[in-house]
């Protein structure tokens, strides 16, 4: 069980986050043109790395904020973590 | 019986206590603080049951956790347990035992055919036989293989026993009390630091309780149980017996099984059996010690074959002798320390041993002792089918490969050395990358991954001095780190006997014109012969060997077999041990109960169980429920001896021309507050938001970004700036976190706060043609016409003296309201409509009746927004703002979603408007057609209809819109139904709408 640092709450289990996926996704402006090729890589594609990968947690037993997470999804190591609110410097 | 085994005097257990035991059916007794293993032993029985693949006669091989024969199935306060190893259970009064593996008994076992016909059973002889023909599979093969093999019986039973689990952090996680565990615990204690001291066995000291050493001015044992009294005194350390750190996972968490209760006669009261311990530690010291690895050789799995240590342990705390003419197989020092033991107790032992010259100081003393060595000597087979009546011995050549002629002596127990394998199992489960030590010929923990290290003998040391003064070391630095407080402990003297090196021989040839069976793998029957012809077909991979032989699959996972088989392959690969490499080992180190790994979420506690504040007024009135996802709902309210369709259809009937209330607190509750809260519905929103004036609600589809509807409802303002939003029961959580991700992360500009509030209202739908005149007089005081409190209005009320809600909505299609008031006061509303409800016909209803009313009307619900729907087929089209965008509004242009033949919601009536159609069902076109017939469309919900008195159904329908006044059938394989039907609109009653408006 991983155990994740929430910018917020401090180190908690990982039964107390739920997964939320790629982080670095941007949603497209709402009310903007966009192609189905665009809009089908926001809404699908994703890339399934092996290694560092920012992804969203959101701690949900906990102070119910979204949080960013670089984690390394071979080794499981986290590298750190980030307020919703924080750029991720890639 | 009587126990002629059991020395006179010594061991560790209390002679003053029998207790009596039942094994096979026969009763023995034994003492307190015995295993079930030792009781035995001392009973002179060594039969304690069957291989698995050749049903050959078992008897113990070791004395704890690496045991891989002595696996009985115990009895214990009218239960049963399989796969307990013998010797790690504890004896207690009244304890039963039997053998497994055996049919009809462990003396005479059918499946011991198997034996004579082992030629046959060779590796890979599964995968090859039992292959074809495949029917023989399930009827022939497995059942057969199920009754022959197998390690005892689960008990099918509800097991009454409870098990907790718990979550733990601490400094130091220290696995193992021997000196090892005992020296590091004592230094990081003394340093402050929060340690946790897990020991797997009853008694702590590890080898300390059976070697010969001092330390200090005390025995080894003596300084052990000084040490550990001492930290049991200390507030910052817990010290646990009986708990077996089984497993190292993610992010330095190992998780424990503590067994509290399985060494008594029953549980105590408020006890648990077992307790799991979920560990989260900064540093973790790894001290579980090495288990001793045997010398192949011919039968060497005859009952009275086993690990020397283990004969020294019966006899040091057991008191107990494995035999009375014991032979000592050994490769190294250990072998001595037996058989010194064995002299010391009046039994003169045969030392064999492999080496040719070796001198050390404890092979001095066994010479000064009189002890007969035979150097140079190996075991070539053991002889005896039950037990070992005697060996056939041999002079080996200097280089090993050529064997003297064979002579055969009496002996009753073979005791085998053949040095030391350190338990790297958690280090390995850590992501440890373990390295081959050649001067012990076994894999250590290497580079670390996580913060473990590893101590004394685990770690390839064997000699105690240096193993205590490293671990004093390694607790002291650690903890130090931790708390910054440096208690240096002063290092005590240390006296034990020296050792010489080890003989790296491991494997005894066969002698010409014999084909004895030589095991590696005791529990899984796993031969040479297996891995070698494994080899020859091809198998290369370590990790294919292991699976095409089973060898180290089974329960004892290789703990005695693993580093042989390598040994083995290595040598027909002509490749070094470390180039074929181990396979990866996984937790659990040693078989832990299912009861532990689920805990107390069993049964009714496996979820949450969530009820409304009318709960107890439901059941009062004979309410039957039913789970609505954590929340228990009334399904329906029995009167007499109705059964669910009549209660359900009177329920529904009575809305339809009275007036009923339906609980409906589970309902999703979402407040949403701030100046941007009209902005956020309206992106969250398939339709427009932003005119909703204060004081109405509005009924809301929001869709994901790929387009399919995710929840429905109604959400309402109740002031400028606050919303009260409802969601379905299913989706309230993931409705709540859908609107978290957006305001935190997408439009984080957004001033708007949401906060669930399901469970601080209590909700009552009151539905019907009679509703408003419950409400009126509910609330005398407020203006509820049609004027005052129009179709979507909403207004606050005073329930007599209580604060309500007052919402006009409806999910029956009848003129409807939901009242809400807060949760302590839920139950007082109910009864008040109830109350005022009499005069006008008032019945409760269940979600069955709801779900009736629902579906006639054809309101869509969780069985039609499955996830797999968009707004167009669920008919929510005109819901769709062509002005604004919103959440997941793009992917509706797709093509597919766009396509002129897309499925819709249709309602479905059997032609004969008598046959039920069970929810689903296929639509198919021609119900002969061959298969696969084309399948049209699934009835997503079905009810008798209460407005037309016949069945009606809803379904999601291809070109839905375009089949109208089609006749259809529907086709149910699994109900072995077929129903002519013809297809109508969805909307089966009130079609326009009035009666909400009325
Ligand atoms: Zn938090």
């Amino acid at each position: 069980m991983l155990y994740i640092k929430c910018p917020h709450c401090g180190m908690r289990s990982q039964n107390e986050f739920s997964y939320g996926g790629d982080a670095t996704i941007k949603r497209p402006e709402l009310g903007k043109e966009i192609s189905d090729q665009d809009w089908d890589n926001f809404v699908y594609n994703r890339k399934s790395l092996r290694g560092k990968h920012w992804e969203l947690w959101q701690h949900i037993s906990g102070c119910r904020q979204w949080i960013k997470v670089e984690r390394d999804t071979a080794t499981h190591e986290i590298f750190k973590t980030l307020k919703a609110n924080e750029e991720i410097s890639l | 019986m009587t126990q002629s085994f059991r020395l006179e005097s010594g061991g560790l257990i209390n002679r003053d206590k029998k207790i009596s035991f039942k094994f096979n059916g026969k009763n023995y007794f034994g003492y307190e603080g015995d295993t079930l293993a030792s009781a035995l032993i001392a009973n002179g029985v060594h039969l304690i049951g069957r291989s698995f693949k050749y049903h050959r006669p078992r008897g113990f091989f070791g004395a704890g956790v690496d045991e891989p024969y002595a696996i009985v199935q115990l009895y214990r306060n009218g239960e049963t347990e399989p796969n307990i190893k013998a010797t790690e259970q504890e004896l207690f009064e009244g304890l039963e035992a039997k053998s497994v593996n055996c049919w009809p008994s462990v003396n005479f076992d059918v499946g011991a055919i198997n034996n004579f016909l082992k030629i046959f059973l060779p590796a890979g002889f599964y995968y090859k036989t039992f292959m074809w023909p495949k029917s023989f599979w399930y009827k022939i093969y497995e059942p057969f293989i199920r009754k022959a093999a197998g390690l005892g019986t689960a008990s099918i039973k509800h097991d009454k026993e409870r098990y907790e689990h718990k979550y733990e952090y601490c400094d130091l996680l220290i696995t193992g009390s021997g000196p090892s565990g005992l020296a590091s615990a004592y230094s990081a204690a003394k340093n402050g630091a929060k340690v946790i001291l897990a020991e797997d066995k009853s008694r702590f000291g590890g080898t300390l309780l059976t070697s010969d050493v001092n330390i200090g001015n005390q025995s080894g044992k003596e300084w052990a149980d000084s040490i550990v009294s001492e930290l049991k005194e200390m507030s910052n350390v817990t010290v646990k017996n009986r708990s077996q750190v089984f497993g190292y996972y993610d992010h330095n968490m190992l998780v424990m099984s503590e067994r509290i209760s399985d060494h008594l006669p029953e549980t105590k009261k408020y006890h648990p059996k077992q307790r799991l311990w979920y560990i989260r530690a900064k540093e973790v010291l790894i001290s579980s010690g090495s288990i001793e690895r045997p010398i192949v050789f011919g039968n060497n799995d005859t009952p009275g074959v086993m690990l020397s240590s283990a004969a020294k342990e019966y006899m040091k705390v057991y008191g107990v002798l494995v035999g009375k003419k014991p032979l000592v197989f050994t490769n190294n020092d250990s072998g001595y320390e037996t058989a010194i033991e064995f002299k010391k107790n009046g039994v003169d032992p045969i030392i064999l041993d492999t080496r040719k010259e070796p001198h050390s100081e404890i092979i001095e003393e066994a010479k000064n002792m009189n002890i007969d060595i035979k150097n140079s000597y190996v075991v070539v087979a053991a002889q005896g089918y039950k037990k070992v009546k005697s060996a056939d011995i041999a002079k080996i050549s200097d280089d090993k490969e050529e064997l003297g002629s064979v002579e055969n002596i009496k002996c009753d127990c073979i005791c085998v050395s053949g040095f030391w394998t350190p338990t790297i199992h958690l280090a390995s489960q850590s992501g440890n990358k373990t390295k081959f030590n050649e001067e012990i010929d076994a894999f250590v923990p290497g580079t670390s991954k996580q913060n473990e290290k590893t101590l004394g003998a685990a770690n390839g040391i064997y000699t105690l001095e240096e193993t205590l003064k490293d671990s004093f070391e390694k607790g002291n630095q650690l903890s130090k780190e931790i708390t910054n407080i440096d208690n240096k402990v002063s290092f005590p003297n240390v006296v034990e006997k020296k050792s010489t090196v080890h003989d790296k021989f491991w494997c005894v040839p066969l002698p010409k014109g014999k084909n004895y069976k030589r095991f590696l793998d005791f529990q899984n029957d796993v031969a040479v012969s297996d891995i070698e012809i494994a080899l020859k077909e091809g198998y290369r991979s370590i990790e294919h060997v292991k699976r095409y032989t089973t060898l180290g699959m089974a329960t004892d996972q290789g703990k005695t077999s693993n580093l042989n088989g390598l040994q083995l392959v290595s040598k027909i690969e002509n490749k070094v041990v470390p180039a074929v490499g181990h396979t990866t080992f996984r937790p659990p180190y040693s078989p832990v109960s299912i009861g532990a790994i689920v805990g107390r979420e069993v049964g009714k506690h496996s979820k949450p169980t969530r009820k409304s504040p009318m709960h107890s007024w439901h059941e009062k009135n004979n309410a039957v429920f039913v789970d609505a996802g954590v929340w228990l709902r009334p399904r329906y309210y029995k009167r007499g001896d109705e059964n669910l369709f009549e209660a359900s259809k009177r329920e529904a009937k009575n809305v339809r021309t009275n007036v009923g209330v339906c609980d409906v607190t589970t309902l999703g509750k979402i407040d949403i507050k701030g100046p941007d809260a009209a902005e956020l519905l309206n992106r969250v929103y398939t339709n427009a938001w932003l005119k909703l004036p204060v004081g109405k609600a509005r009924y809301g589809v929001m869709l994901r970004e790929d387009g399919i509807v995710m929840d429905d409802g109604t959400t309402t303002r109740i002031s400028e700036d606050h919303y009260h939003m409802t969601t379905t029961t299913a989706q309230a959580a993931n409705v709540l976190s859908h609107l978290e991700y957006y305001l935190q992360l997408v439009w984080p500009d957004l001033n708007v706060n949401v906060v669930s509030t399901t469970e601080q209202w209590a909700g009552a739908a009151i539905a019907g043609p009679k509703s408003r005149e419950v409400l009126k007089k509910l609330f005398p005081n407020s203006d509820v016409t049609n004027e005052g409190l129009p179709f979507m209005g909403y207004m606050e009320g005073d329930l007599f003296g209580v604060k309500a809600k007052i919402f006009r909505i409806s999910f029956s299609g009848e003129l409807a309201y939901e009242v809400n008031v807060e949760s302590d006061y839920g139950y007082f509303m109910w009864e008040k409509i109830i109350e005022v409800g009499e005069e006008f016909g008032i019945q409760p209803y269940g979600t069955e009746a709801l779900s009736t009313l629902r579906i006639e009307m054809g309101h869509v619900a969780g069985s039609e927004l499955d996830g797999r729907t968009i707004p167009y087929d669920n008919s929510l089209e005109g819901l769709i703002s062509k002005k604004k965008d919103f959440i997941g509004k793009r992917s509706l242009s797709r093509k597919a979603f766009a396509a002129e033949d897309r499925q819709k919601i249709v309602g479905v009536v059997p032609l004969d408007k008598k046959t039920s159609i069970p929810e689903g069902s296929h639509l198919v076109k021609d119900s002969n057609a061959p298969l696969p017939n084309p399948k049209l469309g699934y009835i997503s919900a079905s009810c008798w209809s209460v407005e037309h008195d016949n069945p009606f159904s809803l379904a999601i329908l291809k070109d839905g819109k375009n089949m109208i006044g089609e006749k259809l059938f529907v086709m149910s394989p699994l109900k072995n139904k077929i129903i002519p039907v013809e297809i109508v609109s969805s909307h089966y009653v009130d079609p326009k709408g009035e009666r909400v408006r009325s």
